[in-house]
């Protein structure tokens, strides 16, 4: 089928892509084996424009297609029948432009018109239903969770999310900024600033400097190994093993205060702009923050050992919400959670970044559960640890470089497409230019949006006590996917 | 004499399970390489309580608005029979054990059909939990006693006084097992880790928590506070196991105190090293309580009626 080939955050002609019918390019996607990572439409004056991101992980390029819908036309055959990669996406489009997939079998509002959701029922004597949210204890996002049960034994999980739903794509549209593009999605702040700022950048055909890229590199594991430090921490603090709680959540402030005194912001808000990063990483600092790894590493793999060396912590771990790989692939899982279910995805090194080609990482052998979660975070907090280390003494052979340059203005008729790890996974982000050079359409998907629904199976036949437990490894966002 | 006693009694019922938990807060924050908060903070979260309004749900009935008086006084008034101070109880009556253990039943049922009352799918899991847990903690209970009242051949509740000196080694050994035991109930009576977690905020997975969810202010202090003189009773009866009686006052009323907080210490040292069970798992350890009750009651029979 027609398609054209790209790299990662490169620029094409939106004229060049090309355009094919939509039933063909439905036949095509419905046996493909490439994963589709964006699937967006566009309004093209009395038709829709559906653009569709696939990614080839082997060869690390990205294959677009499209195809134009007239807006008369109210549906078209689903693919998700045939593929359910594509089950999310095709929610979408259909609610942001009302045109039906056809035998889409789960064809529910996504963000918008919540009052309209038809809750799937389980019927039977010893059935019973929990509503959790959308207001929760503590301080976590909203969404709301359906549970049907027998006894403490979950058969079904429903997941309804949208609740903060802002418009981003279209606020994007309209007034782009750093600003906005690191405030969708606050625990990711880096790398949605860095995915918004590598669009722009390549719209408007500007080249930054090999230290900006580094600096920006540098930041985004930081944020991964907060994270991750976090995460483990609140991990065992849903388990009530009080120790590791708190160690965790004192070694997580370490990376954190590190972060501030790069950027000013504990979360590195400010720190990327539009042509490279606002603030530099002088010898300095950079002694400090190799100090301040090494410091991290010992007490993380102290704690991490101590606690996996406990019983207790073990057998609540072990065979926790298990989901096998084959699933994970169906359902497309993406990022951390793709890789703790054994589907060996990382766009860092899939798409061959040039910082980080030369990082030969070990692999891990996932073993699908609650304990395969915790483990692949302290994996990534090992290596984001070398990582960060390496990327430091690259940044000496930069030094004398600009940390940011001018941009220049965008270029009309423009597709672009940023492919960034954030600590959750492949964060995409795609924008597209008009004619006169301005912003037509915004597209984000996190990879929260792919990867809601493994939740919703990691959890059947599992006791609804260990819901929380699940949620937690997973951590998924709620305002990146209600965007 | 008595009246003293009497009046300690009352004292300790009333005041002495702020402090317990207090103690275990702060040796909670200790382990956790944190300084935490005065051990008066039990305290003075219940006085701040106490000045606060109720709000009741307009979907309860009678039964949420009486049920933590009920809650409160039948805690208090168990208290009554058990064993506190030096195995001084102020009602010493024939098998008050029984007394004891129904007055409490009679409690936890109005904690579960107030839970149920406020018709919240979280209030009905906790109480079907809760439930489920007391009928299998409670023939372990009975057995203990049972035995201990066999071996005294003493019907009251302060049979159990004496286990320790009157049977030498043998007494040890069972005392020993027996103090296990109860300890292990008093984990499960009192929702610490690992059957419940207090300090959790997932209503899905707690236990007593999620039955109180919806009581405020006054109920709230009052059901705090019960479930504070329950702990303080299982840990006296503990207590009383393990200290002989034939001190002279002054020690007793030491040894008694001591042992709280040392029984208050290691409960917040177990909840800080190990993780909670999982929910299915519970029952495994519930019936290593009953195990070792079948054990106490085996060792009793072997010894009294030989092999």
């Amino acid at each position: 089928m027609d398609n054209c080939v790209i790299n990662n955050n490169k620029r094409v002609n939106l004229l060049e892509i090309p355009t094919v019918e939509i039933e063909k390019l439905r036949s095509y996607l419905s046996v493909s084996n490439l994963r589709p990572i964006s699937f967006f439409g566009s309004d093209w004056g009395s038709a829709v424009k559906l653009f569709v991101a696939l990614a080839d992980d082997e060869r690390g390029e990205i294959i677009l297609c499209s195809s134009l819908i007239d807006k008369s036309i109210k549906s078209y055959e689903s693919i998700t029948k045939d593929n359910y990669q594509y089950h999310m996406f095709e929610r979408e489009f259909f609610e942001q432009f009302r045109i039906e997939p056809l035998g889409h079998p789960w064809l529910k509002p996504v963000r918008k018109n919540l009052n309209d959701y038809e809750f799937f029922q389980m019927e039977g004597e010893e059935l019973h239903e929990v509503a959790v949210g959308p207001i929760h204890a503590g301080v976590i996002e909203p969404g709301h969770f359906r549970f049907s049960c027998q006894g403490e034994k979950v058969y079904n999980l429903e997941i309804m999310l949208g609740y903060q739903h802002r418009n981003c794509e279209s606020l994007m549209v309209k007034n782009p900024s750093n600003q906005l593009a690191e405030s969708i999605c606050g625990d990711s702040t880096i790398a949605y600033n860095l995915a918004y700022s590598q669009v722009i950048e390549e719209l408007s055909d500007t080249k930054i400097t090999n230290k900006a890229k580094i600096i920006r590199r540098i930041a985004l594991e930081m944020e991964r190994i907060a994270i991750h430090i976090g995460d483990l921490g609140a991990i065992l603090g849903d388990i009530a093993y009080l120790m590791g709680k708190e160690v965790f959540a004192t070694t997580r402030t370490l990376v954190i205060n590190t972060m501030l005194e790069i950027s000013g912001s504990r979360f590195g808000r400010g720190l990327i702009v539009e042509g490279g990063v606002n603030f530099d990483i002088d010898k300095k600092l950079s002694e400090k923050i190799s100090a301040m790894l090494d410091n991290v590493k010992k007490t993380v793999e102290k704690m991490t050992k101590a606690a996996l060396s406990s019983s207790t912590v073990m057998s609540r771990l072990e065979k926790t919400g298990s989901l096998s790989t084959e699933t994970a692939q169906q359902i497309n899982l993406v990022g951390l959670m793709g890789r703790a279910f054994g589907v060996n995805l990382d766009s860092r090194f899939d798409f061959l970044d040039e910082f980080y080609k030369d990082f030969k990482l070990k692999p891990f052998i996932a073993t699908n559960d609650a304990y395969s979660r915790f483990r692949i975070r302290y994996k990534e907090i090992i290596d984001s640890i070398f990582i960060v280390k390496k990327l430091l003494q690259k940044l000496e052979e930069f030094k004398n470089e600009e940390i940011k340059v001018q941009m220049n203005p965008l270029i009309p008729n423009g597709f672009a497409l940023s492919v960034v790890e954030a600590w959750r996974g492949e964060l995409v982000h795609a924008a597209t230019t008009n004619e006169q050079g301005q912003l037509s359409r915004y597209k984000i998907k996190d990879p929260s949006f792919n990867n809601w629904f493994g939740l919703a199976l990691a959890l059947r036949n599992n006791g609804i006590s260990d819901f929380p437990l699940c949620n937690k490894g997973f951590d998924l966002s709620y305002c990146g996917f209600d965007l | 004499m008595n009246i003293l006693f009497t009046l300690l009694n009352i004292l300790i019922l009333l005041f002495a399970p702020f402090f317990v938990l207090g103690i275990i807060k702060k040796t909670k924050a200790f382990w956790g390489a944190r300084k935490g908060v005065s051990i008066f903070q039990p305290l003075y979260d219940t006085v701040k309580l106490f000045k606060k309004n109720r709000v009741i749900s307009s979907q309860t009935s009678w039964i949420f608005d009486f049920a933590p008086c009920v809650i409160f006084t039948t805690t208090l008034f168990a208290g009554l029979f058990a064993p506190i101070l030096g195995g001084y109880s102020i009602i010493n009556i024939e098998c008050s054990f029984v007394v004891f253990s129904y007055i409490l039943g009679l409690n936890k049922f109005f904690a579960l059909i107030s839970a149920l009352d406020c018709a919240s799918s979280f209030e009905g899991m906790g109480a079907s939990r809760e439930a489920c847990f007391t009928t299998i903690v409670e023939p372990a209970f009975f057995m203990i006693l049972g035995s201990a009242i066999v071996l005294s051949g003493n019907l009251s509740f302060s049979s159990i006084l004496n286990l320790i000196s009157q049977t030498g080694s043998f007494g040890i050994l069972l005392v020993a097992i027996i103090c296990v035991s109860l300890f292990i109930m008093l984990l499960i009576e009192c929702s610490r880790v690992p059957v419940d977690d207090p300090t959790t905020h997932l209503e899905l997975t707690m236990i007593h928590e999620v039955m109180i969810l919806d009581n405020s202010g006054v109920d709230l202090a009052l059901i705090t506070w019960a479930s504070g003189i329950k702990m303080v009773i299982l840990m006296s009866l503990i207590t009383n196991f393990i200290i002989p009686t034939n001190l002279s006052n002054g020690y007793i009323i030491l040894a008694f105190f001591a042992s709280l907080v040392i029984l208050s210490i290691i409960l917040a040292t177990l909840e800080s090293a190990i993780a909670r069970l999982r929910m299915s798992h519970v029952f495994e350890f519930i019936f290593v309580m009953n195990s070792l009750a079948l054990v106490v009651a085996s060792l009793v029979a072997v010894r009294i009626y030989g092999v």
